[in-house]
């Protein structure tokens, strides 16, 4: 073949697929494709700017006398220029009590002020008590404080007493920071099934479109079920998958740590409920994002048009995401309640709020609504899937358009 | 629903963007009975199987499918062969034909063993465990259409079955559907080869851009055309030349023309009383074709295939 016909030949088949590129509606997703990572880059960077200027301080109780804590605050603040990007422990002054060991266990587990640790004993007799690491940072500046006010102390013998460390297993300020990796962590495992099975989703008709086995199927049973069908198969599939990859995590947890999968922090919800939520969350949000990827991937004809709507896709999915990333630490502001009430971060949001916050009962209301919007989404996608699968249904027309032809 | 209707139709439209693809099909079909949906490509045939299935919706008239207003509320009693096959590559043509079935609501246990008999039945019993992937086209086609007749229906329609398949299959074919409509059942297909429906069918509807020009029986489409006068004589001309009609044309040594209305003796009689020397003469009952021709049009009967046009 000599060059001319080869480019020629090449033409002829490059301008086909160009036009049925061009000239197909999946193009358009393609083309407002890099909205998409724009958006999701303004959302995330907003989210870590936020995430670094309302991280809660680290704070320490400091029961004892009024003077000592005063000398504890100085010292911190002439420290000051010493701390790092995350600033110093924050501390409370509390008035002591006449059974300060009650005092103590009390302050730790009170979840309203979730304090990491406790100060007492006064500036001779030093003692901490908290759920931190003994070489940890926090151990850490609390000494070089105590160090600095026994240094600064009139009338007190030079060093004093070196501070005691007490470790305990858990406080309410450290039970507060493990609750929301376990939301973060909730809502990334969700998050990543949900993008995990949305590709397959996306193809799912493809098959049936390419060997023409719809036809035989639209024959025999409503068009609801051959859709209703294939989200529950993915459903199932899926919930296998997961049932595999739980077991094998909690092995390999077991196999790694001591205390095995006892060592994970401990939902705000418990255990048993939390995982509970999660499987209704992670159906609850299949259904409905599932539904309407479905839905969307019904309109591809081609393998090529379902790549073209791979991207935005996941766009749209990361975009979900990060808004429901905006409710953890803050469930009932209002950007966490827009994230929980909107139908597809629903789920996303719901289950890091069964890590945080202990009532069940906006989880039952929840589950309500994103029932009532599963029944809407999947009609409405069954709807689309049967125009595009079959041509068949009314045309789709804007209400000026319906007026017009009445 | 008529008594004895297997499917009515009435002023069936479906319109797909612009175009009227079934423009006010009207049809009944009697039950037990085969029945020929006719037309070239793109006439319409295909749409009207799939609106009275219920696959799609029409925009506007109304169907029955065995008594149901719904044809999905009959679908357990249908058999249908689209006219693009499809079948899961990956399956065996035993889960496959069982598959169908189950789709209309026959037990996968016993569609299961009803695919290995009916297999086994038209000689491909070496086949039954192997995927479809390895089948030839025929054989995937056998095996979808035992799929439309596992869960022993009361009505079959064939969608285009003849299409694809060569001279050896297309037999087979026939005797199925003769085999099915002898057990009772209603067989509806539609075709573009007239041969088909000619040797198959009791009735037939001839559609042509979305209308059904005729709906009947096959020798009333056939009576409606005068038969056929071939006539070679010895003589050129003379007194016999007034017995044919003036529109009478030539074939080689023959004149072709319509029987006159007073039937073949008083033709006869005038060609020997004028002396036209009668060497050859034959009188031949219109084919399905010639009935196609003279309803649907020539334009029409040009757009079916070769095979369609009877010698």
């Amino acid at each position: 073949m000599n060059f001319g016909k080869l480019v020629r030949s090449a033409f002829v088949v490059g301008r086909r697929d160009f036009v049925a590129t061009v000239y197909s509606k999946t193009f358009l997703f393609f083309l407002i494709g890099p909205l998409f990572p724009l958006a999701i880059g303004m959302l995330f960077g907003g989210l870590g700017a936020r995430a670094a200027s309302e991280a809660p301080p680290t704070t320490v109780a400091v029961i004892g006398q009024q003077a000592d804590f005063d000398l504890l605050q100085q010292a911190r603040t002439r420290l000051e220029p010493l701390a790092g990007d995350r600033g110093f422990v924050v501390l409370v002054p509390v008035a002591p009590e006449n059974d300060v060991a009650k005092q103590r266990d009390e302050l730790l587990k009170d979840e309203g002020q979730k304090l990491l640790g406790v100060l007492d004993g006064g500036l001779f007799n030093p003692h901490f008590t908290g759920a931190v690491r003994a070489d940890g940072t926090t151990v850490r500046q609390i000494g070089m404080f105590v160090d600095e006010a026994q240094r600064t102390r009139v009338g007190m013998p030079p060093a004093g007493q070196p501070m005691a460390v007490t470790l305990t297993d858990s406080s309410a300020g450290s039970l507060a920071e493990a609750r929301g990796v376990t939301a973060r962590a909730g809502q990334f495992l969700l998050f990543f099934l949900t993008v995990f099975l949305a590709g397959m989703l996306l193809s799912q008709l493809i098959e049936e479109k390419s060997n023409k086995v719809i036809e035989v199927l639209a024959a025999a049973v409503p068009i609801d079920a051959i859709f209703l069908g294939k989200l529950f198969a993915m459903l199932a599939m899926s919930l296998i998958g997961i049932a595999v990859w739980l077991s094998a995590g909690a092995l390999a947890i077991s196999f790694f740590t001591k205390a095995g999968i006892g060592a994970l922090p401990t939902p705000a919800v418990g255990w048993p409920t939390y995982v509970a939520l999660g499987f209704i969350y992670y159906t609850m949000n299949y259904l409905l994002i599932g539904s309407t990827f479905l839905g969307i991937g019904s309109q591809a004809s081609t393998v090529r048009e379902v790549q073209t709507l791979s991207m935005p896709v996941t766009m749209a999915q990361l975009l979900l995401f990060g808004l429901a990333q905006l409710s953890i630490g803050h469930h009932n502001s209002a950007e966490g309640l827009v994230a929980a009430a909107f139908p597809l971060s629903s789920a996303f949001t719901m289950i890091a709020r069964a890590a945080e916050l202990p009532e069940i009962w906006p989880h039952l209301l929840a589950i309500a609504w994103q029932l009532l919007w599963v029944a809407l989404i999947v009609r409405l996608s069954s709807r689309l899937f049967r125009r595009a699968v079959l041509k068949s249904g009314p045309s789709f027309r804007w209400p000026w358009q319906r007026k017009a032809t009445v | 629903m008529e008594q004895g209707n297997a499917v009515e139709a009435s002023n069936l439209v479906k319109i797909f963007d612009d175009t009227r693809a079934v423009d006010g099909v009207s049809l009944a079909v009697p039950v037990g009975s085969i029945y020929g949906i006719l037309g070239p490509n793109g006439a319409g045939k295909t749409t009207t199987i799939r609106m009275l299935l219920g696959i799609i919706d029409p925009d506007s008239g109304n169907r029955s499918l065995l008594g149901r207003d719904q044809p999905l509320d009959a679908a357990s009693e249908v058999g249908y062969l689209p006219e693009e096959r499809g079948l899961y590559p990956s399956m065996t043509a035993q889960d496959a034909i069982a598959f169908m079935g189950a789709l209309r609501g026959l037990p996968l246990k016993e569609g299961r063993a009803r695919a290995v008999s009916l297999v086994e039945g038209r000689g491909l019993g070496d086949w039954v465990k192997r995927p479809i992937r390895s089948f030839s086209k025929g054989m995937a086609q056998t095996v979808q259409l035992l799929g439309t007749i596992v869960h022993k229906p009361r009505l079959i329609v064939l969608d285009e079955p003849f299409s694809g398949l060569d001279a050896i299959n297309q037999g087979k074919l026939e005797e199925l559907i003769r085999e099915q409509a002898d057990s009772g059942v209603t067989v509806i297909f539609s075709t573009h080869v007239i041969a088909h429906a000619e040797r198959l069918c009791e009735r037939v509807a001839i559609i042509a851009k979305g209308h059904v020009a005729f709906d009947g029986r096959v020798d009333e489409a056939r009576g409606r055309l005068r038969p056929i006068v071939r006539l070679g004589t010895r003589a050129t001309d003379g007194p016999w030349r007034s017995a044919i009609p003036a529109n009478a044309r030539r074939d080689g040594a023959e004149y072709v023309f319509e029987l006159p209305d007073g039937g073949p003796e008083p033709l006869l009689k005038a060609l020997i009383d004028g002396g036209a020397g009668i060497e050859t003469l034959s009188i031949e009952r219109p084919g399905l074709h010639d009935a196609f021709v003279a309803i649907a049009g020539q334009a029409a009967a040009r757009e079916m295939t070769g095979e369609g046009v009877m010698p």
